[in-house]
């Protein structure tokens, strides 16, 4: 879709990461799906891997 | 069933446990003796202090200043200078605290004819120690050495620490998990303020002394109520007696000890036994009494973080308006932001400890190593900032945070213990 009409169709939103932008889009009632994601934390592979494997 | 479990269960399993035991601790302050009588194994010619073990090379100011207080107090030296020799010499031995299952706060200078406090787990029968908080200003926890912090210690070891010992077991003991719980609704957090429980306990203990004093019945009432800081030592042995009982199980992910020796933080956790995992004491951000400047500051110290490893302190920050603006936490809504966050690296609240501007949440109890290391939320610690001269007192307060190391090395060992790597 050409990016000067995006607006003009009906929105539906995929929302990834902060939850306060999906909840103020469906206050104004537009459908919206949050996927509760967020950077990783952990820098260190070593530690990722790890944690990948101990859970947590 | 325990045959399928993965290992990833059986952490989750042993946490619960963790968390289970924290709970279900009874701490009772059961008398006041002096540490020589309390901790029979402490020896001769030792010091017991703050945070993981250090020797006098690598101390900082204020415990080398209290240090040498403590030789004088103990009699090994005649003057600060000799003892300060003697604490070089390599004669005297240092050891941590938690080595005798005791804590202090700031330098934690624990000898063995100084008063202790006695808390007593009576759910699962071990004790812990903190010697009594010995009140603001020219103190030897923030590196006090001269003959007016010297001559209070030995007023509190002669006289006020027996005569609260009577009165404590004048009436069997003084359960403490029902005092703190009023404390938090009353806006203590008990590590920066305890400014409620020390006058519930002076309300507790004041007809006991009454009955059993022998001497200074009325100094030693006003010793207690001039001193808003006075429960915080009875909160240390608290936090000790009961996390112990959490310490040394398997698969247990849990942080059992945090703790500072002023250049070095140092935590140990559940199912690694003693080790220690360090890494270097932080610069606390906070207010500076008027008059100084963040380069007067001390880096982090004491044992007194012992309180957030059970929910309290900058775990329970959201029951202390009184605390934000005395440590620079910013908003009532940022105290609340900071135990809301604690709630996310430990393993479940405590509803027997609720907090009133929560809803009644119960503080967030149990720091889970992986979930620290998960999702990058360091542990807050709610503290005092020391001087970092000897024997120049308390110049601010503030949050700190452990380094980010101590965990990694955990888990590290914590995934070799397990053949995981």
């Amino acid at each position: 879709m050409e990016t000067d009409k995006l607006l003009q169709a009906e929105i539906r939103v995929i929302n990834i990461g902060l939850r306060e932008f999906a909840h103020d889009l469906r206050t104004c009632k537009v459908p919206v799906v949050h996927v509760d994601w967020s950077p990783p934390a952990v820098t260190d592979p070593r530690i990722a891997s790890l944690l990948a494997k101990l859970g947590g | 069933m325990a045959a399928t479990m993965t290992l990833g269960d059986k952490i989750t399993a042993a946490n619960l446990e963790a968390h289970r035991r924290i709970l279900a601790g009874e701490p009772v302050l059961v008398d006041v003796q002096l540490a020589r009588d309390a901790i029979p194994s402490l020896p001769d010619r030792t010091i017991l202090h703050a945070g993981p073990p250090i020797g006098w090379e690598r101390m900082c100011g204020p415990m080398r200043g209290a240090v040498a207080g403590a030789i004088v107090f103990e009699g090994w030296a005649k003057d600060l200078d000799a003892a300060t020799k003697l604490a070089a010499s390599g004669e005297i031995r240092f050891e941590p605290n938690h080595h005798y299952d005791a804590v202090g706060p700031m330098t934690g200078m624990t000898t063995r004819n100084m008063a202790v406090l006695v808390v007593e787990n009576r759910a699962f029968g071990n004790r812990a120690f903190c010697t009594v908080n010995e009140g603001i200003g020219n103190v030897m926890r923030f590196g006090g050495n001269d003959a007016e912090v010297i001559d209070r210690l030995k007023w509190i070891a002669s006289v006020a620490g027996p005569a609260l010992g009577a009165a404590i077991r004048h009436r069997d003991g003084v359960p403490l998990k029902n005092i703190i719980s009023r404390g938090l609704a009353m806006g203590d957090e008990m590590h920066m303020r305890n400014a409620a429980c020390s006058s519930l306990i002076l309300r507790e203990l004041a007809g006991d002394l009454a009955d059993t004093a022998k001497q200074d019945l009325a100094r030693i009432l006003r010793f207690i109520a001039g001193n808003d800081m006075f429960f915080l030592n009875v909160a240390m042995a608290m936090a000790k007696a009961t996390i112990a009982a959490a310490h040394g199980i398997e698969h247990s992910t849990v942080v059992t000890t945090m703790a500072r020796n002023g250049t070095d933080f140092g935590i140990r956790v559940s199912a690694t036994g003693d080790t220690w995992f360090t890494g270097p004491a932080q610069m606390a951000r906070g207010l500076l009494f008027a008059g100084f400047s963040e380069s007067d500051g001390n880096p982090d110290i004491g044992d007194s973080c012992i309180t957030e490893t059970v929910g309290l302190g900058g775990f329970s920050m959201a029951a202390s308006p009184a605390v934000v603006g005395f440590i620079g936490a910013g908003s009532l809504a940022d105290a609340i932001g900071y135990t809301k966050s604690m709630a996310e690296i430990t393993v479940g609240p405590n509803p027997q400890w609720a907090l009133p501007t929560l809803n009644m949440m119960g503080v967030p109890t149990g720091i889970d190593i992986r979930k620290v290391l998960s999702t990058g939320l360091l542990p807050v610690i709610n503290t005092a900032i020391a001087n970092k001269l000897p024997g120049r007192s308390q110049i601010g307060a503030g949050i700190v945070n452990p380094p980010l190391t101590c965990f990694e090395q955990a888990f590290v060992k914590f995934a070799e213990l397990n053949g995981v790597n």
